[in-house]
């Protein structure tokens, strides 16, 4: 476990960093879907799925276009809702506590997520980063926790200096790095991203994939990603989606080398994608 | 060449001169008015023009101090009460909107932006100025308002709804609730739009005659109160033109002058504004 | 785990009270900018409301022979619309005759033919032009329009078409012919606003295909580009129509104030919104003004009709994209 650096956090409702982390004896599952139905209107979007993601381990979410995985990722921090007549049966639990029935912004300050394209508010980057500490009232020196989340995406180097220019200056791998210092910003225990890489290039690629190597140790990361050899890269735990269903879910090495079902290993070896 | 095919380039050639004089002319029209203005007006353009009341016709050295004062009074009541509510509606049509409701809202303010405005100004009159027994700067600036709250209205509703979905769901993401989003992220995001459209509603409503005509009418004095007659720029112009004296017809282009200068100054800093880009900010 | 009781109480959703829901503050923002988009609705419907009303009187006394009498009489309590109808329709159509031509040959040239710096030069100084007050179209019209109408251009017309009844008698300069140039003028940006986006968003295929084919440039765009934005060159005359017929202070300051039917267009006569403007502070007792707002009521609904035709066509241009009849 990589040690972290101390912060001033005071406010009672972000979670200090130590306690975010998978604790000694602590669940081995952070996140849990039983049985999740989801429908756009009348339409079926994910059928039944039941999945397990492991605490401090990447999980990677793979399938083709239009499978599912991306709506998947959705509803684990209620985002899906944003949507209008959209409706979900069944249960995601958040350490056996089902996220459906309770407050939804104190829910997305414990889940983060990082978006497909990087979306960072017209404001400048200390602005953006201190997003998520202003809204949820965090009353400790925001110039230290904005530092040290910059540090955290491996971004503060590159911005130090211009910390009050606008977000939109950066270029497109930096903006993505800097959507993730500003989803770390708060601390959550799990951090979504859903494809996080696919309008970068391969070298801000490695660059977010190195990231996610450095962050699962502090936090739980399920990643949704259309590119095989990406998850077969960073991830411990590999879910094949397709039409809306979870054909199969087991380590990245068995998905990979030893697929049990027919479908993963026609996806996996190229046969339709 | 056949005569026929020599006969279609001519014609052609001719039929697409014709539309740039078309468009040529579309665009002296401006140039034209304002330097008739300008000719006309200017001379009477004087110090005295902004600070005497109005002088009976044959006596020199009056002025529109009043209507100029007037006219900032109407205004801006119509302002306070039409930009607040107008810039709500606009918030609730982007941010809020059930289906049924929201289409009836924009429906209808599609419908009041249409309506002349001097049925505004009959509305207005038999609200307040039947009830109040009198002419008042409140009834015209009602009247004001009343045009001014459909223009905001659609024109923020248009604004917000450009800003991406993937910023407030930025917002969201972190644990912000929507009201937080949509003051924090959203409104901030759309400001340059917002501001636009409101500018451009105050210049249109500052030029309005016809709601005036009978809810605050005219004064030839000072007048501070809000329950009385209140002279204001356009009504003058319109008294003065429709006059029989040389004197107050010199008066009405200079009114017309600066009015119009006013007008075209804030529609063009709206648009270069605009035009400057949406939501980057520094 | 510290946050867990945090996760632990919904603040809003299924199953609280109504009380409970009002502490969050999403609900609350969405009541309060709720009641202000009501108040469109509630002022729209009362101004609906006080105009029928405020009318009662003469709807009652003339029924709908208020709409076809033409008699304008205050001192004898007659009064009828048509002479105003009359104006009002008769001004804005001619607007629209010369408006028309003017500002479609403008949009095609801003369209087609104009390189893009030069076309939006044009296309913002076009559209400051509908920024312009009414009452200074009015100042302008009065001191320039009238003198150049009456000294030049309607003795030239009457010189050359005067067998007409439209173009014969005395000429003053004030009157439905003065009227319906400076409402074209007026209307002028709006037609050539609407329909430059209209033929703009026809595609270039169907140009492309003309020209293939061998036709001039003109004749491509005529018979082709033309025709496919033809609903939304439709939507932006009903638009200028719509304007034209509300339009008030220009108006009222050439029209000439002339309360009965003429059919020469050299004479003066009267629109809804300039008798509206003129004897509104001046009407005494209960039936004259009613009778005035009942014009305001003919007025009001004239133009909500033309007017949602002109956004069903505008609508119809931009959701389909092309010319289906």
């Amino acid at each position: 476990m990589s040690p972290k650096e101390p912060t001033t956090m005071s406010a009672p409702n972000v979670p200090s960093p130590g306690q975010a982390a998978g604790k000694p004896g602590g669940r081995q599952d952070k996140l849990k879907a039983v049985n999740l139905n989801f429908f756009y209107g009348a339409y079926k979007a994910l059928h039944d799925i039941s999945l397990e993601v492991p605490a401090n381990k990447i999980t990677a979410l793979i399938g083709p276009s239009g499978c599912g995985k991306s709506t998947f990722l959705r509803t684990l921090n209620r985002i899906s809702e944003t949507i209008r007549n959209t409706r979900v049966e069944g249960q995601v639990l958040l350490d056996d506590e089902d996220v459906l029935k309770v407050d939804v912004t104190a829910l997305r300050r414990r889940v983060g997520m990082v978006f497909q394209k990087s979306n960072p508010f017209p404001k400048s980057i200390f602005d953006n980063v201190a997003y998520g500490l202003k809204v949820n009232g965090f009353r400790g020196a925001l110039k230290d926790a904005v530092e040290h989340s910059l540090k955290r995406a491996a971004l503060f180097d590159e911005v130090k200096d211009k910390l009050q220019k606008s977000a939109y200056a950066l270029s497109g791998g930096q903006q993505q790095r800097l959507c993730i210092a500003r989803a770390l910003a708060v601390d959550p225990e799990v951090l979504l991203l859903d494809e996080p890489c696919s309008a970068l290039d391969p070298i801000a690629t490695a660059k977010i994939e190195d990231l996610l190597f450095t962050l699962k140790d502090q936090c739980t990361i399920v990643i949704v990603t259309h590119n095989m050899q990406q998850a077969a890269r960073v991830a411990d735990r590999t879910g094949f989606f397709l039409l809306g269903k979870l054909i199969e879910y087991n380590t990245t090495e068995i998905i990979f080398k030893n697929p049990a079902k027919q479908e993963t290993e026609d996806y996996i070896t190229g046969r339709f994608g | 060449m056949s005569f026929r095919n020599r006969w279609r380039k001519i014609l052609s050639s001719l039929m697409l001169s014709l539309t740039g004089v078309c468009a040529v002319v579309a665009v002296s029209i401006l140039f034209l008015i304002l330097g008739l203005l300008v000719y006309n007006g200017w001379r009477s353009v004087d110090w005295n023009f902004f600070t005497q009341l109005p002088k009976s016709p044959g006596e020199t050295g009056g002025g529109m101090a009043n209507a100029i004062v007037g006219s900032c009074e109407i205004v801006v009541l119509a302002t306070l009460i039409g930009l607040p509510v107008g810039f709500m509606a606009g918030v609730y049509l982007a941010e809020f909107g059930g289906k049924t409701f929201a289409f009836l809202v924009r429906y209808t303010a599609d419908l009041l932006n249409g309506v002349p405005s001097i049925v505004i100004g009959i509305f207005a009159w038999s609200v307040l100025v039947v009830r109040m027994h009198t002419y008042s700067a409140l009834a015209g600036g009602f009247a004001l308002a009343m045009i001014l709250i459909p223009i905001t209205a659609r024109s923020t509703e248009q604004f917000m709804t450009s800003v991406p979905q993937t910023l407030r769901e930025g917002a969201l993401a972190l644990g912000a609730s929507k009201w937080k989003t949509i003051a924090t992220v959203v409104v901030p995001a759309a400001h340059r739009g917002i501001a636009t459209g409101m500018i451009l509603g105050v210049a249109r409503i500052a030029g309005e005659t016809a709601p005036l005509l009978f809810t605050s009418l005219n004064n030839q004095y000072w007048n501070t109160s809000l329950t009385q007659p209140t002279a204001s720029l356009p009504y003058m112009i319109y008294t003065r033109a429709m006059s029989p004296y040389d004197d107050w017809h010199r008066q009405a282009w200079a009114a017309g002058m600066v009015l119009l200068l006013l007008v075209l100054f804030a529609n063009v800093a709206a648009r270069l504004i605009l035009s400057r880009g949406i939501a980057v900010q520094k | 785990m510290p946050t867990s009781a945090a996760l632990r109480a919904p603040r809003s959703g299924p199953g609280q009270t109504w009380l409970r829901r009002l502490t969050n503050g999403d609900e609350v923002a969405r009541l309060i900018t709720l009641a202000f988009a009501a108040t469109i609705l509630l002022l729209t419907g009362w101004l609906i409301y006080q105009l029928w009303s405020t009318s009662a009187v003469p709807r009652h006394k003339f029924g709908f022979g208020f709409l076809t009498s033409s008699q304008w009489n205050p001192v004898e309590g007659q009064f009828g619309a048509l002479p105003f109808i009359y104006g009002t329709v008769i001004t804005s159509i001619l607007s629209l005759l010369i408006a028309v031509p003017l500002g479609v040959g403008a949009a095609i040239f801003l369209s087609e033919l104009a390189p893009p710096g030069t076309s939006s030069a044009f296309t913002f100084f076009i559209e400051l032009l509908a920024a312009v007050p009414s009452v200074i179209y009015g100042v302008l019209a009065v001191f320039t329009l009238v003198p150049l109408m009456r000294d030049y251009v309607e003795p030239f017309l009457k010189k050359t078409l005067g067998f007409t009844a439209l173009f014969s008698g005395p000429i003053f300069g004030f009157g439905y012919l003065t009227a319906a140039v400076i409402l074209a003028i007026m209307t002028l940006p709006f037609i050539i606003s609407i329909s430059r986006e209209a033929l703009l968003e026809v595609p270039t295929e169907q140009r492309e295909a003309a020209l293939a084919l061998g036709a001039t440039r003109w004749e491509s765009t005529w018979q082709a580009v033309v025709p496919y934005a033809r609903l939304g060159i439709f939507g932006s005359v009903f638009l200028g129509l719509a304007r034209a017929l509300g339009e008030t202070m220009a108006v009222t300051m050439v029209i000439g104030n002339d309360p009965s039917l003429h059919a020469s267009l050299f004479s003066p006569g009267y629109t809804i919104a300039a008798v509206i403007a003129n004897e509104f502070t001046e009407a005494t007792g209960e039936l004259y003004p009613q009778a005035l707002v009942a014009l305001g009521l003919v007025l009001f609904l004239l133009t909500i009709v033309i007017n949602a035709l002109a956004r069903l066509l505008i609508i119809a241009t931009t959701r389909r994209g092309s010319a289906h009849p």
